[in-house]
Order: structure tokens, then C-alpha cells, then sequence
């Protein structure tokens, strides 16, 4: 038997065996699952190794640090916190300051909870807005030709892979007096007697709207997508053959089975929309109080680290359950790592 | 195209909004006055102007630089990371390995800068290392959040690809860093050059990160758009983002004429290895 049979043979019948969790066409084999390198020890222990402690350091090291960061307080520095643990040589003795000053800080003044709160609406509505505007574009790619799906696709991407700053700094253009946008929509709205006074768009939360919505649509649009591509268009047909009015067909049927690509791309724009910092700076105005901003301020503009790392710690905190949920339907997507 | 004329109105709705933005800003760069918003005249000055502009020239130089270093970092590790999700099997800490490499594809900005910038302050003042903030920081911290851009597009082929393969040459006698090499690799690669990508231009790109990990004289391209922007608009900006959007365009067109080449040939490849085996 060549090799490349051999390879056939196993691709055929190997995959069987992977799926129910047998070995059948070689007892030497290891179990199923574990994959090609779970027999090789030292080159196992390093390919894991090295990721896991890269991440370990720079990613979950940060944060206990942003924790005891928290706990201390502001002092004139370099850095400029109170050190948590002070070991005193003369008596041997290490004594541990914890303050709880800048978390209580947070409550004592409402631009906070404004800020949080605000925060959250202004990622919500825009994840709806995404929502709206992506569904009707995945959905029509999903449905569109086979050829016409990758440069559609695309399409949808390219913008992406431009710069994120520059198409914020887009729409300072044309939210602003004089701009296309709100030039256009103060004349309809003043033609139709709407309004008396033509509204003022860039520096508002309307505009932090559009901008999240703007640059964080293609992350709605390509898991929805993906799910909806997916989906058994005989169930379609079926219904339609049964009589069943498209709308129906789609509220009863493509909806409920797009619900894990709508719940990802949720995710994908809702969390990172919350701790958003360049759309509300550069369009929101002072009016727009998010979170992202405050942070950025207290660690910038007022040089206060202990409560920019209580500001963080508290968003980390709205944050967790949705992260948690995002990881849930992430592992789903991706099969749950089994090769 | 679709056949109902909602969608089709929809997917024209959609890229219009997508690129709407993007052709005002490209005509823009090309009017004869300091305006975003009034027609004036075609010019090419804000070209000259953004080549003669020495700051924004050297920014963008140590962007690309950073970028680049990252992005080969992050591939490395993105893809041991990948490797790992998919073909380790269960290994004590995966759950908390599984948090850690898809959290930051979330992750609020300020939040990864704040820790980054606080994990680099204590570790100064405890082994002395990294000596203040500079380009170095920068793309450590770079590499830390990219590198689970690459490992998701990794994974996600690796877990489409079966292991069947792989296998077969283990039970063959290769051993495991060959199978790698020999094997997986070539199979992975056009999802190691699309992360490279992807890193690289999250890289160029971010402004939150760099801006808490960098020091005085390491000013990226990104931090200069943002203050320059913050003063107000300048047509100079809207230059260089049609010099980007002219030069991503290219790479896209480039990258899907060789996607769909190797399309073609893996589809032949195939057919032909149908054809000798039955």
C-alpha cells in the first residue's frame, strides 16, 4: 500500500473512530482526541509552554497588578502610588497598606455611575443599530449566488482592514456644520417642518452612535454570516411548500436558527463599544460621558493611578459576564478544540 | 444577488454606509483649501505637504517597524497558541488557557493599556527592566494582544482540517516536529499569512495601547493622527487615509488573485488524485 492509500485509508475511516472516541485502525495510535502531539513529551511541554506563559505574564499578571494598584493611594511619586507592602528591615517585619479610598471614591461622585451606566446604553444602542443594519447585508450574502459570496465578503472586510482612526475621523467631515450628513438631514427634517433650527450632530451622543455602529459593523456582519451560510435551506422550502408566508418563515425559522451568530456578533461589538475611548472623544463631544473617556482622563489628564485602576477593575467587573458568555460561544464555534 | 428587493436594498444600504465614508474622505484629500465640507478646486498640495511633514514620516517609520516585529512575534506565538486549542486534547489549565487567549479579542482597549503600562512600571522598579517606555514596550504589548488574533484564525483552520492526516504520518514513524513541518504547516500557512496580516495592521493601527505603554521618544504614527485630529481636520489626514485605503486595496486584490490560484490547483490536485486512486 503507497502512502498516499494509506493516508486515504485512515482519513476515511480514522475520522469515525475520532468522532465515537475509538481507535480502530491502529492499536498504537493515541486516544482519540488527543491529537498527534499528545505522544511527544518535550516538544508538547514547550509549544505549551511558551504561549501559556507569555499570556500568564502579560495578560493575567496586569491585572493582579491593577488590583493591588487600586488598593493604594495617590501619592507625589515616581510611580505615583502609595507601595502596598513595606518591609522594615530594623524589625524584620513586612507590613501590608491596604486602602480602599479610590473604589469608595467611585461612589462618592455620580460622574462615575453616569459614566458606567452611560456607557453600557450607548454600547446597547449601538449593537442594536449594528444589529439592524448588518442582519439584512449577512443575510443577503448568505443568500446571494455562490460566486458572488467571497467578493461580497470581501467588501464587507475591506474597510476593516483600513485604518480604524482615520474612518472614525470620516465622519468629523461629514457630521459636522456644513457636513454632507448633517446638511442633508437638516434639510429634510426643516423641509417636512420638523424642526425650526438645524440640528447639530458631531458632539453629540448621536454621533458616538454612528460612529460605534459605523466602525464596529463588519464584526456583527461576519458571524452572522457564518451562521447564516450554514443554514439548511430545504427547512425554507419546506415551509413554503406548506404555504407559509416568507416573514413567517423567517421569524418562525431563520431567526430562531441565526440566534448563536446574532449572540456573537452581539458580543463582538457590545463589549469592546463599552470601554470605547476614540469614538466618544473624537465625536461625542463633552456631553458624551463614557467610561473609556473617564478612565483616560484620571490616568492622563489627572495623573491618578490608584483610581483609573479602580475605574478599570469596576468596568472589568459589567464586563465579566458578558466575557464569560463571548468564551462559551466562542468554544462552540470552534468545536470545542477537539482535532 | 439576492432575489427579494429588501435584501438587496439592505446590502446596498450596508455598503453604502461602509463606504460612503471613506470615498468623502479619498475626494477630500484632493481640494485646493483647508476644508473637509466646501469644494473648492483639485490639488495635490496635501500630498506634498504629508511628504514634507518629517514628524509624521518618522512615526510612521517606527509604526511600521513595530508592526512588523509584532506581527512576527504574534505569529509565532499565535500559532503554538492555536496549535495548542486544537490538536493538545484536554491538558491541566485549559480552561483558564482558553480564557486568557480569547479575552482579549474583547478586551476594552484602555483596559489592556492601563495593565500593560502598570505591569511594566512594577517591573521596572523591581529588576530594573524595561528601562522607561519605549519601542520595546510597545510591542510586547502588541504582541500580547495579537497574538490572539493569529491563534483564533489558526485554530479555526486547524479544527476545519482533520487530523487524520497528521496521524497517518505518526503511524507512519515521522515524528512529531516533522509532522509539523512536513505536514501541518504547509496546510496552515495561508492562515499564518492572513494573521500575520491581521496582526500587523491591528499593530499599525492601534492608538489606546501604544499611547499608555509608550515613553517620550517613541511617538507612533496613530498617536500623531489622533492630537493632529484633535486640533481639527486637515486634509492632510484624509491624504494619508487615501494612501492607506490605495494601499490596502492593492494587498487585498494581490492576496485574493493568489487565493484563488491556489484554489484552482488544489482543486486539479485533487481531482487528479481521484482520478489515480480509482
Amino acid at each position: 500500500m503507497g502512502l498516499v492509500e494509506k493516508a486515504a485509508d485512515i482519513a476515511e475511516h480514522g475520522t469515525d473512530g475520532a468522532r465515537t472516541g475509538a481507535a480502530p485502525v491502529a492499536a498504537s495510535r493515541p486516544p482519540a482526541g488527543l491529537g498527534f502531539l499528545g505522544r511527544f513529551r518535550p516538544g508538547r511541554g514547550l509549544v505549551l509552554a511558551v504561549p501559556y506563559f507569555w499570556l500568564l505574564f502579560f495578560f493575567l499578571v496586569p491585572f493582579v497588578i491593577v488590583l493591588k494598584i487600586a488598593l493604594s493611594e495617590t501619592t507625589i511619586a515616581i510611580p505615583p502610588y502609595t507601595p502596598m507592602f513595606e518591609w522594615d528591615p530594623d524589625t524584620l517585619q513586612l507590613s501590608i497598606d491596604i486602602k480602599f479610598g479610590s473604589f469608595s471614591y467611585l461612589f462618592t461622585d455620580n460622574l462615575y455611575i453616569l459614566a458606567y451606566l452611560n456607557s453600557l446604553w450607548i454600547a446597547f444602542i449601538s449593537t442594536i443599530l449594528c444589529l439592524l443594519i448588518g442582519y439584512p447585508v449577512a443575510y443577503a450574502i448568505a443568500k446571494a449566488e455562490p460566486s458572488w459570496r467571497a467578493p461580497l465578503l470581501m467588501l464587507v472586510i475591506l474597510p476593516f482592514w483600513t485604518s480604524f482612526l482615520i474612518r472614525v475621523y470620516a465622519w468629523i467631515g461629514l457630521l459636522g456644520n456644513g457636513g454632507l450628513v448633517t446638511e442633508t438631514v437638516n434639510t429634510v427634517l426643516m423641509g417636512l417642518g420638523l424642526i425650526a433650527e438645524p440640528l447639530q450632530i458631531l458632539y453629540t451622543p448621536t454621533a458616538a452612535y454612528i460612529g460605534i455602529t459605523y466602525s464596529y459593523l463588519p464584526f456583527m456582519i461576519l458571524p452572522l454570516y457564518a451562521t447564516l451560510e450554514k443554514m439548511d435551506n430545504t427547512l425554507l422550502e419546506a415551509a413554503s411548500d406548506l404555504g407559509c408566508p416568507p416573514w413567517r418563515a423567517f421569524l418562525t425559522i431563520t431567526l430562531p436558527l441565526s440566534l448563536p451568530g446574532i449572540l456573537a456578533g452581539s458580543l463582538l461589538v457590545f463589549i469592546p463599544a463599552t470601554g470605547e475611548f476614540v469614538i466618544p472623544e473624537l465625536l461625542g463631544g463633552p456631553d458624551t460621558l463614557m467610561i473609556g473617556k473617564v478612565l483616560w482622563a484620571e490616568f492622563f489628564n489627572n495623573r491618578d493611578w490608584p483610581v483609573a485602576s479602580a475605574v478599570a477593575i469596576a468596568l472589568l467587573l459589567f464586563l465579566v459576564v458578558p466575557i464569560m458568555l463571548f468564551q462559551q460561544v466562542q468554544g462552540q464555534q470552534q468545536g470545542g478544540g477537539k482535532g | 444577488m439576492p432575489r427579494s428587493w429588501f435584501l438587496r436594498f439592505g446590502l446596498l444600504f450596508g455598503l453604502v454606509f461602509l463606504y460612503g465614508p471613506i470615498a468623502m474622505l479619498i475626494f477630500f484629500s484632493f481640494n485646493d483649501i483647508r476644508s473637509v465640507t466646501v469644494w473648492s478646486g483639485f490639488s495635490l498640495r496635501w500630498y506634498g505637504e504629508l511628504f514634507n511633514n518629517q514628524q509624521l514620516l518618522s512615526a510612521a517609520w517606527l509604526s511600521l517597524r513595530v508592526a512588523f516585529i509584532s506581527a512576527c512575534g504574534a505569529v509565532v506565538l499565535g500559532t503554538m497558541a492555536g496549535l495548542l486549542m486544537a490538536r493538545f486534547g484536554p491538558f491541566r489549565g485549559r480552561a483558564l488557557f482558553a480564557g486568557m487567549i480569547s479575552a482579549p479579542l474583547v478586551m476594552p482597549e484602555v483596559i489592556l493599556g492601563l495593565s500593560l503600562l502598570l505591569l511594566f512600571v512594577s517591573l521596572e522598579q523591581l529588576i530594573g527592566w524595561p528601562q522607561g517606555r519605549s519601542m520595546t514596550t510597545i510591542i510586547l504589548a502588541h504582541i500580547t494582544f495579537t497574538m490572539a488574533f493569529v491563534a483564533v484564525v489558526v485554530q479555526s483552520r486547524l479544527v476545519s482540517l482533520d487530523a487524520s492526516l497528521e496521524e497517518a504520518a505518526m503511524d507512519l514513524g515521522a515524528r512529531p516536529a516533522k509532522v509539523f513541518f512536513v505536514i501541518t504547516l504547509p496546510i496552515i500557512a495561508p492562515a499564518i499569512v492572513s494573521g500575520w496580516l491581521l496582526a500587523f495592521t491591528l499593530s499599525l493601527d492601534d492608538l489606546v495601547i501604544a499611547s499608555f505603554v509608550s515613553g517620550p521618544g517613541s511617538t507612533t504614527l496613530p498617536m500623531i493622527v489622533f492630537s493632529s485630529v484633535r486640533l481639527g481636520v486637515s486634509p492632510q489626514i484624509n491624504a494619508l487615509a487615501t494612501i492607506v485605503v490605495l494601499i490596502v486595496a492593492i494587498g487585498i486584490l494581490i492576496a485574493g488573485i493568489l487565493n484563488h490560484r491556489a484554489e484552482k490547483t488544489r482543486a486539479r490536485d485533487e481531482q487528479m488524485a481521484q482520478q489515480n486512486g480509482g
